[in-house]
């Protein structure tokens, strides 16, 4: 197994209730969500139908729907509620100092290139 | 990957990353998961799978490229399937058991698949082909999406198509070269269009049918030769005369790609033949499907008998079902062929002579039905020019169970809610969607899951959404599978999906129970249950009920909505500034060309609305380019009040009965902005001539002799074509401005969620508005006039958030980590 890093990504307050927000884990894009409910999740930010930025999308106590078409996820796991494919989740927790850190594969052993983002 | 000493998984080589070859490995993964094989796709073409159905589309305009794509390249990521795109197989080592690319690359396999499909065939005309063996400059075939993209480019400095086939795909091809505004000749050997599947009688009807689109037909007519040197220039019959051509498209026939199989010493005839299993017949690691693949001697060339093969196949390489075999397929076919309604199954005429054949036939309106009996089964049919009995004739056909009917029955529904009985009768596995091959049980299975309406069935089981020529009895099944409709599938009268009350019920609580915020409204009225699809739809009903009082969350507002741009396809948003009238000034051009230029703006276009876009703007440029600009928010993204486009009127026009664009101004600048059930677009012309197309909009005003105003409301010219309905003729500016007040206020309040004008306008009837908006007949008039006076006394222009956003990082595209 690889190691897997813990990120801090700063505190809950800079993601408004309800919504998502992107962030950039060394080249990894990921979208946290606060939901009403008080939970955080985490989800790969590139929708896996054609790239939709998921952290714009809607967001209830359960789910996120891609701003683009439609596919919906399962915050807890990635799952696709609406739509044909999963998207990765990553684990997530608020910590007791307010921030919020987001576990996924170290960056650099990932493979993964930088995604492709209109900026 | 198996350092662990996990035993090795068997290696499956799939070479041809086609139709059949994925939908092989999409129903292995189906069985037994990614972990069973380790799988490696080999596809001599540049992209992942496509279907290559929807091509004929895509050549026409009526799909969009991006939306041919059946596998995209995370899906062979996420399910562990090596593909090597542009690696084409040169030779298969059967001894080694290895396969060997044209490049040199290698890979070994313990069972292999050939699905290497088939290329067009083309005849030995002289000319066709330049000195170095390369087809003709301007002379296609149509098989791959790069043949579709060089059509398409050369269909640009064209203007005269030659099709060679008067086949499916020949039809097809000419159809789409009229769709792109080419003079189309399309010429056939035969003295029948698709003679394989029609009898002459049919044949000549789908002539006339045909001709009538605009396409030129010449039957019976063998071309010898093309002509030309560089590009082609035209085509040379055998009777000597030729017909001038900038684009030749060769469709008549097919070869299947066997070369690989040959070299490797296996039986081929006109393809490889397999055994019931779809093995090779003379090495049982090594199997074919799909088009490459002959099966008791039949090669198949549509879609849904590979599916079948692939199905077997998948069985017997995972065990899963053993005793599998294929036995062949019943072939049906249905032309894409816009304008023209055209089905075929089995035996197009009688071929033993106690066969009974039915016929309906009615050239004048193109009508001809077929269907031939056998022992009263159905052994084929034919239907051209209306299809409403094609369903029920599919399942007879399919199912080969004797009919009982009365024969007329076969071709007519007379006086019987027909699609409703005959897709009960469909049989479960019956296939219903050839796409994506979905059949009817996994259909109605996403019924009772939860998916009632027609869309979510669609999207839940991608049925439907390929060539589309399956809609109406996706919707059909969906609906029989709803038990009827509006009382299995109750959502479709609430207001918002979430909530169980009609619009009218919600209101009534929201007002007694004092609801003034989104999640206040989901905790009351639908304990526990927050959706993030009902949100949109409550908070513009709140807005609208409580104006200023309305206590604003922006989870609730769809991203549009919080960052005020329209979303675009790549993540970035449009910015329309308000332009009241479509009246702009030099220095405003000006503002907006620096802006367009400092904020690297991807197009700069007139809309449809008269006003400007600046499309492809970064999230975070958004406060930067509002500021520049100095202009408020056209709403362009929203549920809202849109534009009210104007003509010049008679400031200049020299017809002009009234200053149509002073009165366009006043109503922009009056309603902007306005949250409403739905969007809405205004216009106001100047004289009946109509130039801003006052006829089709939301609310059309048109000035008439006399100094007064006709006032329409209802009209449309969107996805639904509706001429507005005169609500009534008033005297002046001021009364125009009221009435137009009343009319979209009371619509503001009564119409559901999404449902624009012109929907509404026919569901409460123009007498009743009328009654109602005019006349006052309720009482209501005041009410509503102060209430949008209240509405418009709200408005702030969102742009102003820019200098002042609301919610944290509102405009950043992406919160850097700390
Ligand atoms: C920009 C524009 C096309 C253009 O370049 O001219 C446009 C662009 C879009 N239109 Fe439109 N429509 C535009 C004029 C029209 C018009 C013509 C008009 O306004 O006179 C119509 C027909 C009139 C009508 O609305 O009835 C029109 C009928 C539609 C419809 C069909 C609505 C209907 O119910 O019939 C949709 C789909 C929808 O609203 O669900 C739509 C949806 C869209 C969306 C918002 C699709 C979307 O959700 O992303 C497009 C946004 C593109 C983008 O990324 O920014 N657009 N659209 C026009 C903007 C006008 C403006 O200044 O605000
Ligand atoms: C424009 C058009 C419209 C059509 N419309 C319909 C329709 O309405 N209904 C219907 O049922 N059918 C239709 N068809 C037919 C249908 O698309 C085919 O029957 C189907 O695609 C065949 O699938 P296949 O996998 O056997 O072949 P293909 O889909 O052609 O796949 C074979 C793949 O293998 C690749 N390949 C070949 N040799 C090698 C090699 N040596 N190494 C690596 N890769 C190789 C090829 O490049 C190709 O990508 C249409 C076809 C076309 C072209
Ligand atoms: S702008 Fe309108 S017509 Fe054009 S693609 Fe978008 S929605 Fe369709
Ligand atoms: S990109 Fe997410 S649904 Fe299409």
């Amino acid at each position: 197994m690889r190691l897997v890093d813990e990120t801090c990504i700063g505190a809950l307050e800079r993601i408004p209730v309800g919504e998502g927000r992107e962030v950039d884990l060394g080249g990894l894009l990921v979208a946290v969500f606060r939901t009403r409910s008080g939970s955080v999740h985490a989800l790969e930010a590139r929708c896996p139908h054609r790239g939709g930025p998921l952290a714009d999308g809607l967001v209830d106590s359960t789910s996120v729907v891609c701003p683009l078409h439609g596919w919906r996820f399962r915050l807890q796991d990635g799952a696709a509620l609406v739509g044909d494919s999963p998207t990765r989740s990553f684990a997530v927790r608020e910590g007791d100092d307010g921030n919020i850190y987001v576990r996924c594969p170290a960056p650099a052993s990932d493979g993964l290139g930088p995604a492709e983002s209109p900026d | 990957m198996s350092a662990t000493g996990v035993a090795q998984r068997e290696r499956l080589v799939v070479v041809g990353n086609g139709m059949a070859g994925v939908r092989t490995v999409e129903e292995i993964l189906r069985r037994v998961g990614p972990e069973h094989y380790d799988i490696t796709i080999f596809g001599d073409e540049p992209y992942p799978n496509y279907n290559r159905i929807l091509l004929s589309n895509v050549l026409a305009g009526t799909e969009d490229v991006d939306n041919v794509f059946i596998n995209s390249i995370d899906w062979y990521d996420r399910n562990g399937v090596t593909l090597r795109v542009r690696s084409r197989v040169c030779s298969v080592d059967r001894w080694a058991k290895k396969v060997f690319t044209c490049d040199g690359d290698s890979a070994p396999y313990d069972k292999l698949i050939l699905a290497t499909g088939s290329r067009p065939y083309f005849p030995p005309l002289a000319g066709i082909r330049s000195s170095d063996g390369k087809l003709l400059g301007g002379v296609f075939g149509f098989r791959t999406l790069d043949d579709c993209s060089a059509m398409l480019d050369s269909v640009r400095h064209s203007s005269r198509a030659v099709v060679i086939g008067g086949g499916l795909l020949g039809l097809e091809a000419a159809r789409a070269m009229l769709a792109r505004g080419l003079d189309v000749d399309l010429v056939h050997g035969s003295g029948d269009l698709m003679n394989q599947q029609l009898d002459s009688e049919a044949a000549g009807i789908l002539r006339s049918t045909v001709q009538q689109l605009g396409i030129t037909v010449h039957l019976k007519t063998k071309t010898v030769a093309v002509i030309g040197t560089s590009r082609v220039k035209g085509v040379i019959f055998d009777d000597g005369s030729n017909l001038a051509a900038d684009m030749v498209i060769v469709a008549t026939g097919v070869t299947p790609n066997v070369e690989l199989a040959v070299e490797a010493g296996l039986t081929v005839q006109r393809a490889v033949v397999t055994d019931d299993r779809m093995r090779s017949l003379d090495d049982h690691s090594i199997y074919a499907v799909g088009e490459c693949a002959e099966h008791r001697g039949q090669v198949y060339g549509l879609v849904a008998p590979l599916w079948e093969q692939a199905g077997t196949l998948a069985d017997n390489l995972t065990a899963h079902n053993p005793k599998s075999v294929y036995l062949g397929s019943k072939i049906a076919t249905k032309l894409k062929v816009m304008g023209v309604e055209l089905a075929t199954m089995g035996l197009k005429s009688a071929t033993h002579e106690d066969d009974e054949v039915v016929k309906f036939l009615e050239p004048k309106r193109g009508i001809y039905k077929n269907v031939v009996l056998r022992d009263s089964k159905v052994v084929g049919a034919t239907l051209l020019g209306d299809l409403s009995k094609v369903a029920f004739l599919l399942q007879a056909f399919d199912q080969g169970r004797p009919i009982s009917e009365e024969r007329h029955s076969l071709l007519f529904d007379i006086g019987s809610p027909d699609t409703q009985r005959s897709v009960a009768e469909l049989p479960d596995d019956t296939q219903i969607c050839n796409c994506n091959g979905v059949d009817k049980a996994t259909l109605i299975a996403a019924v009772k899951a939860g998916n009632r309406s027609v869309k979510a069935a669609m999207s839940a089981t991608r049925a439907g959404t390929g060539c589309g020529s399956c809609r109406t009895l996706v919707s059909d099944i969906v609906e029989l599978a709803c038990g009827g409709t509006v009382e299995e599938d109750p959502s479709s009268g609430y207001y918002v999906p979430a909530i169980p009350l009609s619009k009218p019920e919600l209101v009534q609580r929201i007002r007694g129970m004092q609801l003034r915020s989104v999640s206040s409204v989901f905790d009351a009225l639908s304990p526990g249950v927050e959706d993030a699809l009902s949100k949109p739809g409550v908070a513009s009903l709140l807005r609208t009920l409580w104006g200023g009082e309305y206590e604003d969350q922006r989870d609730a507002r769809f991203v549009n909505d919080r960052v005020h741009g329209n979303i675009q396809k790549d993540g970035t948003f449009s910015v329309v500034p308000s332009m009241p009238g479509g009246v702009t000034s030099a220095a405003q051009l000006r503002r907006i060309a620096d802006a367009a230029d400092k904020y690297g703006v991807a197009m700069v276009k007139v809309t449809g609305g008269q006003r400007i876009d600046l499309l492809g703007v970064k999230k975070q440029d958004l406060p930067g380019i509002w500021a520049d600009l100095d202009m408020e928010s056209g709403f362009a993204y929203g549920k809202t009040f849109r534009t009210c486009k104007t003509c010049v009127g008679t400031e200049f026009c020299r017809y002009g009965l009234g200053d149509s664009t002073e009165l366009g101004v006043s109503i922009d600048q009056r309603f902007k902005g306005l949250e409403s059930p739905a969007k809405m677009k205004l216009s106001v012309s100047g004289c009946p001539r109509n130039c801003a197309e006052s006829l089709v909009k939301d609310v059309g005003v048109v000035a008439i002799e006399g100094g007064r105003w006709e006032v329409y409301v209802g009209g449309s010219a969107g996805s639904h074509i509706r001429r507005g309905e005169l609500l009534s003729v008033v005297g002046s500016k001021d009364d125009v401005l009221r009435l137009v007040g009343r009319f979209v206020q009371y619509y503001r309040l009564n119409g559901k969620y999404l449902e624009r004008p012109y929907a509404f306008v026919e569901r409460e009837g123009i007498e009743r508005l009328r009654s109602v908006l005019v006349d006052d007949s309720e009482g209501l008039c005041d009410v509503l006039e102060a209430e949008i006076q209240a509405s418009v006394d709200a408005y702030s222009d969102p742009w102003s958030e820019g200098d002042f956003p609301v919610t944290p990082n509102q405009f950043v595209r992406r919160i850097p980590v700390k």
